[in-house]
């Protein structure tokens, strides 16, 4: 069993993950100011309903507050796995990625039901300006989840067969950002979006 | 030349549970106060507005690790520049939109 701290990799490997981190975070950076476009959007249209349904008629506390749950939750399962990895405890790195992939589904779940039921509502996105603004914000951040619970799946499987390798180890930390820089924008959401919405 | 892997070792659990602990708070009560009802409009955005800002900090320092003395230069020069970029664009976006939509109102 390999520890992260006991490995040893070359020089010029150790440049690549350094780069290759700086890289990802530059990404983050410019997916940051893409949603903070979206929120302005929204925040420009969402007085305008056009005679049709109002946040306060569409949106529903409970569910918010069950996502915002599985969200965070999943958050803390990811850093569970994180210090399993650093530990070199590949089973328990699997077992704590399951866990976080379960927690994420269940917010995907959860998103998908309201999602389908303001469209069966009739409150669907062409339905007017707020609604075609909240469908982009909220099914933005919904599909970077979905793309993230693909990346959990594909590391489970690194893990799995590679074993705990400082390419894996490099990715999972990766991946880590990407899963928490999901919990922040969910944060601004539920603040910007569904609390004043509903108050 | 082999070197050590430099890759984050992360050797406790504490960070994250500081971070849940912290973060189910700073949820719990603008959720709560939009629940019950408790407290003004006014009020009661301001406290959400202040919240978020807070739990923002409080997920990038317990879950995403960053500090100013870990975390690469570069790094907090990327995020500093990406404030300033959101600040400019939607703080000027809805400058623009709102006083535009008083002049066509009034």
């Amino acid at each position: 069993m390999t520890t992260v701290a006991d490995m040893t990799i070359s020089h010029r490997d150790a440049e690549r993950y350094e780069e290759k981190d700086f890289g990802f975070w530059l990404y983050l950076m410019s997916d940051a100011v893409i949603f903070a476009l979206l929120f302005a959007t929204y925040l420009i249209m969402v007085g305008n309903a056009a005679g049709g349904p109002t946040p306060k008629d569409v949106f529903e506390l409970d569910r918010v507050v069950a996502e915002t749950a599985l969200l965070l939750l999943s958050s803390t399962t990811f850093g569970i796995a994180a210090v399993a990895l650093s530990a070199g405890e590949r089973g328990k790195v699997l077992l704590w990625l399951a866990v976080t992939f379960l927690l994420g589904a269940g917010f995907i779940y959860l998103e998908i039901g309201e999602f389908a039921g303001m469209i069966a509502e009739g409150a669907g996105p062409q339905r007017s300006g707020f609604l075609s603004a909240f469908f982009t914000l909220v099914g933005t951040h919904g599909l970077h989840v979905s793309v993230g619970l693909c990346w959990i799946l594909v590391m489970m499987g690194q893990v799995y067969f590679k074993g705990i390798t400082a390419p894996v180890a490099s990715r999972l930390m990766r991946l880590g950002l990407f899963w928490h820089f999901l919990d922040i924008i969910w944060v601004v959401i539920f603040s910007v979006v569904y609390l004043p919405g509903l108050l | 030349m082999e070197v050590k892997s430099g890759l984050q070792i992360e050797r406790t659990l504490k960070p994250y549970l500081v971070g849940l602990a912290l973060a189910v708070i700073l949820t719990a009560i603008p959720f709560g106060l939009v629940a019950t009802g408790a407290l003004p409009r006014q009020t009661t955005l301001i406290i959400i507005a202040v919240f978020a800002v807070a739990q923002i900090i409080v997920h990038l320092t317990f879950f995403l690790h960053i500090d100013f003395k870990t975390t690469p230069r570069e790094n907090l020069v990327a995020l500093a520049f990406a404030l300033v970029l959101i600040f400019i664009m939607v703080g000027g976006s809805l400058w623009i939109m709102f006083d535009l939509y008083h002049r066509m109102m009034v």
